[in-house]
């Protein structure tokens, strides 16, 4: 007799399996071996992610959806996943070298990075408002311990208290704005939602689509919810915050693109002026308070809701082109903040890190092969090109013109430029400046993660390379619509 | 791979070579200079086989070659017609010049070079690119190397100098990449030939042609948003000034001619006398101020300014005339500044100074030099018998066709750019050789020779046989002027091109 209750198809999830099991494992090869495992668990925390990267890569091509519906996994959720998966393993192979020599080598840290990852795999394939509220409390969750890594540091523990007062704080809000649009349309599930939402909505919609962009907006770092930034980036050790500005920036974004595109696209024009306006916020404020920053981790952190405020126009013109764009910016984003902070994990003499960009003074002449390297990514951030940077710009900017969204392209340009001058004021300190003396060597992995990034940004221009990646851009975005 | 990738793949398999360099500082230096030196011979070599197999008879695009870069209808895509190749050879053959007037550089050698060399690519990058993002990325890429140039080798202020030049520069260009995605979605495609084809709604023309403009004035200069260039100027090493006056600022002459006028050709009539106006004031009032500076360089820059607005003045008459005067002027321009900028270097290597009033008598001792530069400033000043005549004459006849006025007015900055010029020379030259410090300055050794002299030839040559350049842009020129006739509806045909040479 065959049980009523039929099982739901587990392919799909596979990845997600491979990392849920993976991390019961790894918790008990920690328990068992203490804290002399640490290596262990991070290079079997490391194959995890090589093994949930293979089995992403490996799912059938084409939309599929498991759990009830809860969970889709389509081409966009493929490439949100694989970037989310390089940035977790970038980070924890660029954190073993500093967290020793730190003292905080501890086994956790890579159980919490997968355990993170696999809440922003749920994120990035949730199709409900439940499987995205459980994929984000999962990654949050896992991450405001991670910020408090150093536990004790006093800046360390601070950084995990804020991020986790004010995470939650968003949280409430995104719940709040999730039950009001659950409240009005009377389905959780995305595609039912889209189906229940045309023409003009009332105001109890309008209200809580306000609040879940005020929830995403906090989890993506963009103004007017960015206050927690520079001070998590500040605070947190340094590969903690290469961590938090490359893999749940995926996550968080795929997020924003799979709720607005795929519960509301019948509403565009409502939500479509929020994320005009949060994207000029964060570029303003990403561009004009990055001025007078001398540490250079909290410049990286305005420079990340600068960032995110570009890939905003993407998803502001709701248009396959749009989420095109978004895609390759955060593709592109993606290997530009992992170069940048391999550079930053590398400003070390003796045993003390250092984190103002004074420091860089000179860099040019005493470590000839870095500076070039960091110059290219920030003249990539700046979007100058052939470098990548340029592409990712001009695909968001495209984009927004195609959708008649001409003001806001204008004044991405404009702050473009204001951002282009703390970018290349880094430049000026390298290049033109007389040297502080010398940091110690790179470690092996930092090199590793620089070199490869650097080719990308350096490279991607030749013909060949770019409509590659271009095209399976434009098919992520395409299984969207 | 075909011969315009060619070009562009040269230099920077040179600046890798560059890269690889160890050893002594000193083998290193030496190294360098020979790598590039012979690296630039090599990339102007390659552009005369280029020319070689470039018909000047025929206005269409020659040497195309297509790759696959971003996607189907924005491809990597490069070729040349008649208003490109000239400013690749004037490019190509330009750059062993920067490098023999570099050939003192101490500081970082190897950077230097591989700087210049990435440049040279960017630059010849922009005059071939088929394809409007793959222009622009040449365009702005050239920014990066300048940048560095300006900023590491450069004088005191060179830091204020380099961030100017590069914001100001990057805002004119991202505006322009906003009109080229407009473009994009009006048209399809980024395709130079296909939007050439292609015919812009008027009040769209309107604004692609603004954002375009405000590109390229800020490249050319025009007034009033030429203030960075003699900042960049004078604090660039004499190299980086050569290759700013002669070339970087001819690419927004080239893309006026490239864009503006061809692609937007109803917007290009009604701006028209706001460019008459610019060119107007540029012509007259930086004349004016070239003529109460005391620094060299600075005095050379305004001077190019005023130049530059023969330049676009003689553009926007579309008369065949005017464009290929502008052309010529172009080219002209490029190798008289460069030859100034070189032979200010020549004596701010021996004084370290580049103020008017620290010389004096130099003649008595630098006989040679005295030759060159008295070439160099009559050239400047556009008299007739050496290149800077057949220009500024073309221009002031087109102008003369299109508006009498802004001929008169212009023709006055003729005049005005004699008193500065031949000051200049006189301060510097004549008078007695009374400061103790010049009493034992030594005239032009042989590499300075070997930069200065073949500089001299040219300029008197294409003074008194202008022809070449003139009828390696005559098809192109009756191509533009036709299209643009037949855009606006207009059925006036085009006069013989040379008629106003016989």
């Amino acid at each position: 007799m065959i049980p009523a209750v039929a099982l739901p198809v587990f392919g799909p999830a596979l990845p997600e399996i491979i990392l849920s099991l993976g991390a019961l494992v790894l918790v008990l090869v920690g328990a068992i071996q203490g804290e002399r495992s640490t290596r262990l668990v991070n290079w079997l925390a490391l194959g995890l992610l090589l093994a949930a990267l293979v089995a992403v890569l490996m799912l059938p091509s084409g939309r599929a959806t498991t759990f009830g519906d809860a969970f889709v996994v389509d081409g966009f959720a493929k490439f949100m996943k694989v970037l989310a998966l390089i940035g977790s393993g970038a980070a924890i192979v660029m954190s073993t070298d500093y967290m020793r020599r730190e003292g905080i080598d501890r086994f956790e840290y890579g159980i919490l990075i997968v355990l993170s990852t696999l809440g922003m795999m749920v994120m990035i394939s949730a199709n409900d408002l439940i499987a995205l509220y459980l994929g984000l409390e999962l990654q949050s969750l896992a991450a405001y311990v991670i910020a408090s890594f150093h536990r004790d540091n006093l800046r360390s523990t601070e950084a995990g208290l804020k991020y986790f007062v004010l995470g939650a704080l968003s949280s409430g809000m995104l719940l709040y704005g999730a039950s009001l649009v659950y409240g009005f349309t009377g389905t959780v599930s995305f595609p039912g939602i889209a189906a229940t939402l045309k023409g003009t909505p009332g105001i109890g919609i309008i209200l809580g689509i306000v609040f879940v962009a005020a929830g995403i907006a906090f989890k993506i770092s963009a103004a007017p919810f960015h206050m927690w930034t520079p001070d998590v980036y500040e605070g947190a050790p340094t590969p903690v915050t290469a961590f938090f500005a490359s893999a749940p920036k995926m996550a968080a974004m795929a997020l924003a693109v799979r709720i607005f595109v795929g519960a509301f696209p019948g509403i565009l024009a409502q939500w479509q002026q929020i994320i005009v306006f949060i994207s000029i916020v964060s570029m303003a404020i990403g561009s004009f308070a990055a001025i007078g920053q001398r540490n250079i981790k909290r410049l990286m952190a305005y420079s990340s809701i600068g960032n995110v405020g570009y890939a905003l126009i993407g998803l502001a013109a709701g248009t396959a082109a749009g989420v095109q764009g978004v895609v390759v910016y955060m593709a592109i984003y993606l290997a530009m903040t992992l170069g940048a902070f391999a550079v930053i994990l590398a400003m070390r003499r003796g045993q003390a890190m250092f984190e103002d960009i004074e420091d860089l003074s000179g860099a040019a002449r005493t470590h000839p092969v870095m500076a070039f390297c960091l110059a290219a990514m920030l003249f990539s951030l700046a979007g100058i090109p052939p470098l990548a940077g340029f592409f990712a710009k001009f695909y968001v900017f495209a984009a927004a013109i195609e959708a008649r969204l001409v003001a806001l392209a204008v004044i991405g340009v404009v702050t473009s430029v204001i951002g282009a001058y703390y970018y290349i004021r880094i430049v000026k300190v390298m290049y033109f400046d007389e040297p502080r003396g010398a940091f110690e060597p790179m470690d092996v992995n930092l090199r590793w993660v620089l070199g490869i990034t650097s080719a990308f940004v350096l490279l991607f221009w030749l013909p060949g390379i770019p409509s590659r990646v271009l095209a399976a851009a434009g098919a992520a975005a395409r299984s969207l619509f | 791979m075909g011969l315009l990738a060619g070009l562009l793949i040269l230099p920077l398999v040179g600046a890798a070579f560059i890269l690889t360099l160890r050893g002594d500082a000193d083998a290193v230096r030496s190294n360098a200079r020979w790598a590039s030196l012979f690296t630039t011979l090599g990339t102007f070599l390659l552009s005369l086989w280029a020319w070689g197999r470039f018909d000047a008879a025929s206005p269409a695009f020659q040497l195309v070659e297509t790759h696959a870069w971003l996607t189907d209808t924005i491809r990597f895509k490069l070729g040349v017609d008649g208003f490109s190749m000239p400013f690749v050879l004037l490019t190509t053959f330009l750059m062993p010049f920067a490098i023999l007037a570099s050939w003192s550089i101490e500081h970082r050698p190897k950077e230097y070079f591989v700087a210049f060399l990435v440049l040279e690519t960017t630059m010849i990058g922009v005059f071939v690119a088929l394809d409007l993002v793959l222009f622009y990325l040449f365009f702005e890429a050239g920014l990066i190397p300048m940048f560095l140039i300006i900023g590491i080798w450069g004088g005191k202020r060179r830091i204020y100098a380099s961030f100017k030049f590069f914001l100001y520069t990057l805002l004119g260009s991202l505006l322009m990449l906003l009109a080229i995605m407009a473009m994009y979605w009006a048209a399809g495609t980024t395709d130079v030939p296909a939007l050439l084809q292609h015919r812009f709604a008027a009040n769209l023309q309107t604004w692609l042609w603004l954002a375009f403009f405000a590109s390229f004035a800020v490249k050319m200069p025009m007034w009033p948003v030429h203030t960075w260039l003699p900042d960049a100027h004078v604090e660039a090493p004499t190299a980086g000034s050569i290759i700013l006056a002669a070339i970087l600022l001819k690419m927004g002459g080239y893309g006026f001619i490239r864009f503006s006028i061809a692609m937007f050709p109803d917007a290009s009539a009604y701006f028209a006398p706001l460019v008459y106006a610019l060119s107007i004031v540029a012509i007259v009032y930086t004349s004016l101020v070239a003529l109460a500076q005391e620094d060299m360089k600075k005095l050379i820059a305004y001077s190019s300014v005023a130049h530059m607005g023969f330049v676009t003045m003689g553009i926007f008459t579309m008369t065949p005339q005017g464009v290929q005067g502008a052309m010529f002027q172009m080219i002209s321009h490029g190798l008289v500044s460069g030859a100034l900028f070189a032979s200010v270097g020549v004596i701010y290597d021996r004084m370290h100074t580049r103020e008017i009033a620290a010389y004096g008598g130099l003649v008595n001792r630098m006989p040679l030099y005295a030759v060159a530069l008295m070439v160099f400033t009559l050239a400047n000043v556009g008299l007739p018998g050496t290149s800077g005549f057949v220009g500024e004459f073309l221009t002031l006849q087109g102008a003369f066709k299109a508006n009498p006025w802004v001929s008169f007015l212009a023709t006055t900055g003729v005049i005005l750019s004699a008193p500065y010029m031949l000051w200049l020379y006189s301060r510097v030259l004549y008078g007695p050789l009374e400061k103790p410090s010049l009493k034992t300055i030594m005239d032009l050794d042989r590499r300075e020779a070997a930069i200065l002299l073949p500089l001299v030839a040219l300029v008197i040559y294409y003074g008194i046989v202008p022809g070449p350049i003139l009828d390696s842009v005559a098809a192109s020129t009756e191509a533009l002027i036709r299209g643009y006739q037949s855009a606006l509806g207009t059925t006036q045909t085009a006069a013989a091109p040379l008629a106003v040479l016989q």
